[in-house]
């Protein structure tokens, strides 16, 4: 862990392995999820990994009926639409993310704040494998787990 | 920003062309520049030998993806016979010719050309729907990308979060896409020609054709509330909400201050220039506002010694309703939070204090995302020399204009400030 690249390539790994990660800058302490191998508030080019608990809360979202081909090909269309939005995780950052586990037929529904956790969605299997990030209501997963 | 900026030199717009946009299946790019290129130098009052173009600069976002074919400069310059002499192709996805447009002032202002032409080409209509979404959300960051997120959806979550924090819903932009597509029925340009109501009507009339049942809305407002005739797109942007696939390409000729007036006793004086730049989604902190336009805007209106309450009208950049309520904003003519009700209240129609998007904006004169830059400033050049027909504004006295163009949803900003003099 301690030699991987502070980038997306191993941001996009990590995820695959069901883990959140970041880079904090070892001079401010700024975080940055997905890392970053420069710190874009004090420019030092120090960085740490850290692994993040994985709730949040959501601040903003869509809810898509035209989407790329690579949405509609997991069954994704204007009957069947799905949700992204952006998340503020606990520890003050944010990111972008699938969000699951609504009803995507009532956008009006979705409400901006809720409580969410992590979720990690795997597409494909061997090399092609790619995981997105997902969150989830913490509500149901409480309930369900 | 350390100081306020300056031209080297006066920069005039001498000449402005564009075709009707739309989607076309008899023009390719090629052809849709040379119909620019023609309009932009019959468009010069004293006429100009096209020999006398120094350099070229084209903006075109992604013909790469949309039409497989890239390295647009010389196949440009090709059409428009501007070989052997330089041009350089600008990328700034939907900015992409106000970037052009930008480096026709600079290379002006240095002293180093006295003539240049400026413009942009996109050609979107070949791919289908599915596809060209894809196409156009490449402009967005990568982890965007990923995640599924497209153009329509990028604003949507902007336009979730406005309503958050101002109170605005859906329906209150509904008076907007009204106003937009009641300037496009005047414009003979524009992709869609039509208001609400003639649009309504063609529904009524194609229904009772057909032998389907009439639709029977009361007004417009009740047409764009029924999903058969506006259906959702990316939560809360509906088809009407939304800008079309489009092809087209538009020109702009720009001189030095000392030698416009051998071409035209009308031009535009270009007094501000504004480039900002923006970042992701999840990085941006208030997604009400677009940092960038916010620092272009400070850029441009510094150079000009001008401020918002100065500017008579502007062409402001509305892929989506919601952006053109942003806009308003962060160009500062409207507070934070009421840009929606401006709107609402008429301010910004064409017989307001403020119109915007007298062209019918991005949304109904259509966005070949290469080309508005430059077609913004064709819309410009129109109004303030009194050419603009039926759309005119009816203030005589205008002489102050904008124009403000974002590429990306915020990473590539511009505003320009033009003035008659």
């Amino acid at each position: 862990m301690v030699e991987s690249p502070f980038n997306d390539i191993s941001y996009n790994k990590f995820l695959t392995e069901e883990k959140l990660m970041g880079s904090r800058c070892t001079k401010c302490g700024t975080l940055f999820v997905p890392p970053r191998p420069i710190c874009t508030k004090c420019y030092a080019a120090d960085m740490e990994w850290v692994e993040m608990k994985g709730k949040g809360e959501l601040i903003t979202f869509t809810v898509i009926s035209v989407g790329p081909p690579f949405m509609i090909q997991e069954g994704y269309d204007r009957k069947h639409p799905y949700c992204t939005g952006v998340v503020e995780l606990e520890e003050g950052v944010r990111v972008v993310a699938r969000i699951e586990g609504f009803d995507n037929t009532k956008p009006e529904s979705i409400k901006v704040g809720s409580p969410l956790i992590v979720d990690f969605i795997h597409r494909d299997t061997g090399e092609k494998r790619k995981t997105y990030l997902a969150f989830k209501p913490l509500e149901s997963a409480e309930k369900r787990g | 920003m350390k100081r306020e900026r300056k031209l080297g030199k006066g920069v005039c717009v001498i000449g402005a062309g564009m075709p009707k946009f739309g989607m076309f299946n008899d023009r390719d790019s090629k052809d849709l520049f040379a119909e620019a290129f023609k309009g932009c130098i019959g468009s010069v009052d004293k006429g100009i030998d096209p020999k006398d173009i120094d350099a070229v600069y084209v903006g075109n976002a992604t013909n790469d993806f949309f039409v497989h074919q890239a390295h647009w400069g010389p196949i440009i310059a090709d059409v428009i016979g501007h070989v052997p002499k330089p041009i350089t192709r600008t990328e700034g996805a939907c900015a992409s010719s106000s970037q052009a447009f930008r480096e026709a002032c600079f290379a002006i202002a240095s002293g180093f050309y006295d003539v240049v032409l400026a413009g942009g080409v996109e050609e979107m209509s070949k791919l289908s729907t599915e596809e060209a979404t894809e196409g156009l959300a490449i402009f967005s960051f990568p982890d965007e990308l990923k995640h599924g997120f497209t153009f329509p959806s990028l604003y949507g979550t902007r336009a979730v979060s406005y309503s958050e924090k101002y109170g605005a819903k859906w329906e209150d932009l509904w008076d907007l896409t009204i106003k937009s597509h009641n300037n496009a029925a005047l414009n003979p340009k524009a992709q869609f020609n039509a208001s609400i109501r003639d649009i309504m009507n063609t529904r009524i009339e194609r229904a009772k054709a057909k032998g389907q049942p009439v639709p029977e809305w009361r007004d417009e407002k009740e047409a764009l509330g029924d999903p058969s005739f506006n259906p959702l797109i990316a939560w809360p942007m509906h088809l009407f909400d939304c800008c079309p696939m489009s092809d087209g390409a538009s020109a702009v000729l720009l001189a030095s201050e000392e030698i416009a007036r051998e071409f035209t006793d009308n031009p535009l004086h270009v007094i501000g220039l504004g480039q900002g730049s923006g970042t992701s989604l999840s990085l941006s902190e208030d997604l009400c506002s677009l940092e960038g336009v916010v620092y272009a805007a400070k850029e441009a209106y510094g150079m000009s010694g001008l401020g918002p309450e100065d500017v008579d009208f502007c062409e402001v950049h509305d892929c989506f309703s919601i952006a053109e309520v942003i806009a308003t904003e962060d160009l500062g003519f409207f507070k934070r939070g009421e840009g929606y009700k401006a709107q609402k209240e008429g301010i910004t129609a064409r017989d307001g204090s403020k119109p915007i998007n007298t062209s019918g904006g991005l949304k109904c004169k259509g966005h070949p995302v290469g080309a508005t830059g430059t077609a913004q400033i064709y819309e410009i050049w129109k109004q303030l020399r009194g050419e603009a027909g039926e759309r005119q504004i009816p203030n005589p006295n205008i002489r102050i204009a904008g124009t403000h163009n974002v590429g990306g949803h915020g990473g590539t900003c511009t505003f320009t400030l033009f003035e008659r003099r």
